[in-house]
């Protein structure tokens, strides 16, 4: 157990020093969401979603900072493994789960963190939602982060330090782009129906919860958020067996 | 049927072989191993690039999982053994991760043990005093070097595994590693060290096992090595005559061709260069020198093949 604090606790002074990844997940998003909600802070229903603009904005940017922050692992994983330090620690008595529950773990709290500061910004803005359904929405976020804790883990196996960077950022602005955290995705057609089979879309939804909503993700949302959730996890282990194996 | 208690002061190889499968076709790294190594003892594992060195190392730490055979750990398996925190090493890859310092990168490792060395006693014991608070993406390679020997103490093994730890140090690093590898090794630990430098195995090993292709090729102490392995090279201007022809003069065992130039490996060049001179009158430039370490390689492998 001590080991695995000590572990947790090293990973997070790194993350914490590592400029890049600070400022994709938390300063980048809350100055996006200044300028993007700012200016349309009375619109109560963005592009006829009925979510008003300061709280779907708050939660597209904090997906985007939050899907930062998860796949912010596969950074730390790429350089590891480039500098051979992952075989290091395989001689150490760190169990392999837990250098990943470590891994996991780092990334969920940079996400968090970065979700609480787009919730006091949307609070800022106006955003005013009942506690109940501050929480429901946050649990949703949480779950829906799932497949990129995974992804973040995959990644990190897949390419090397160099090129980890340009990995993370392409994989968040495709997820960001296409699930809607940048604007609405409406009207039925094709961007829409390839939406709703990601993950990044669901986790945008969330802010259905915040409005009050029992329901806002049914069965399409929890189907896709497991099965996403089920392919990253089988791939990302994997990887990691696979990288193993290699001298 | 070995007693527990003779395992239990051993490290034991046995019938080691890893093949990797690469678009050349597969390469049958390690050929069969048998090496057993007492408590105490400082072993050098000596070979050319390619021996299966690294890999046999990386199937000691249980980094790498046999195709067949065995390795014991004073009795135990490599992953137990690991995970008591027997077993440090410095792996050959040469980098640490960044964005933490010195100090940090130590007392996290040691952390991870159960019964780790105290931080500062390593950080004294390798003499890092002077870099201990720098970051360690701004050290020099001989630094890293030392960092990483520093984490390969900190669980204060019984055993100490250490892949071609000198490559990036200077004279003066070298010398100062193996004056503390030797102070380490003076408290009853085992130390098992690979290296290509004839040298490093015969200052401050108690044994040297040699590889070459997979195999072991020779087993004992250093000064035998050392003799065993004392072929000379010829060297000589001899235009138009064939390696096969030269391989098969008295005394020759390989023949290497260079443009007009010949390289001759002798296990008796005495007997070589009469045959050569007596053959072959118009060679000159005649050169006779002590073999290297490569030249040994290839003199003891084909002698075993």
């Amino acid at each position: 157990m001590n080991r695995s604090i000590a572990y947790l606790q090293f990973e997070l002074v790194r993350t914490v020093r590592n400029r890049r990844v600070l400022v994709f997940s938390l300063a980048f998003p809350i100055i996006l969401y200044f300028l993007i909600a700012a200016p349309n802070k009375n619109e109560a229903s963005l592009g006829g979603t009925g979510i008003s603009a300061p709280l779907y904005f708050m939660i597209g940017l904090a997906s985007f900072g939050t899907m930062n922050a998860m796949l912010s692992s596969g950074g730390r994983i790429a350089a590891e493994r480039t500098a051979g330090w992952n075989r290091q620690l395989r001689i150490t008595p760190l169990t392999t789960r837990e250098y990943f529950r470590a891994k996991v773990t780092t990334s969920y709290m940079l996400a968090l963190l970065s979700l609480f500061a787009l919730y006091a910004a949307g609070i800022i803005l106006g955003v005013d939602l009942a506690i109940g359904n501050w929480l429901s929405m946050t649990g949703l976020i949480i779950v829906g982060l799932i497949p990129f804790a995974a992804m973040g883990i995959l990644i990190g196996h897949l390419v090397t330090a160099d090129s980890v960077g340009p990995a993370i950022g392409g994989t968040t602005a495709l997820f960001a782009f296409l699930g809607g955290s940048w604007f609405p995705i409406t009207g039925g057609g094709f961007f829409e129906h390839l939406a709703k089979d990601l993950p990044s879309y669901w986790v945008v939804q969330a802010s259905r919860s915040g409005l009050g909503e029992p329901h806002p993700w049914g069965t399409q949302g929890w189907t896709v958020v497991a099965l996403w959730s089920i392919v990253t996890i089988a791939l990302a282990s994997r990887a990691y067996k696979r990288d193993t194996k290699r001298v | 049927m070995e007693t527990a208690t003779t395992t239990d002061r051993e490290i034991r190889l046995t019938g080691l072989t890893k093949s990797f499968r690469t678009p050349r076709g597969p390469v049958h790294a390690v050929q069969g191993i048998d090496i057993s190594i007492d408590r105490g003892q400082t072993v050098a594992l000596l070979g050319p690039n390619g021996a299966g060195k690294s890999t046999t190392i990386d199937m000691l730490l249980g980094l790498l999982p046999p195709d067949s055979g065995s390795t014991t750990i004073f009795g135990r398996t490599p992953a137990d053994a690991v995970a008591a925190g027997a077993v440090g090493a410095m792996l050959q890859t040469g980098a640490v991760i960044r964005d933490v310092t010195v100090r940090e990168l130590i007392a996290m490792m040691a952390s991870l043990y159960p019964h780790a060395l105290p931080v500062d006693e390593v950080i004294g014991l390798v003499g890092i005093d002077d870099i201990a608070d720098r970051r360690t993406e701004k050290l020099s390679g001989g630094q890293t070097q030392r960092v990483r020997f520093a984490v390969a103490l900190v669980c204060d093994p019984e055993l100490l595994v250490l892949d071609e730890p000198t490559v990036a140090m200077d004279v003066e690093g070298r010398r100062a590693f193996w004056s503390t590898m030797r102070e380490f090794a003076s408290r009853g630990k085992t130390v098992l060290f690979a290296t290509h430098y004839l040298e490093e195995a015969d200052d401050y090993a108690d044994r040297a096992v040699l590889m070459a292709a997979g195999h072991v090729v020779a087993d004992g102490p250093p000064t035998e090595i050392k003799a065993r392995v004392g072929v000379r090279v010829i060297r000589a201007t001899l235009p138009g005559i064939s390696t096969e022809e030269l391989g098969e003069l008295p005394g020759v065992t390989n023949a290497e061709r260079h443009g007009e130039g010949v390289l001759l490996r002798c296990a008796d060049s005495d007997v070589a260069i009469r045959a050569l001179l007596s053959t072959y009158p118009v060679a000159r430039d005649l050169e006779i020198r002590g073999a290297d370490l490569e030249d040994a390689f290839i003199e003891l492998t084909s002698v075993t093949a």
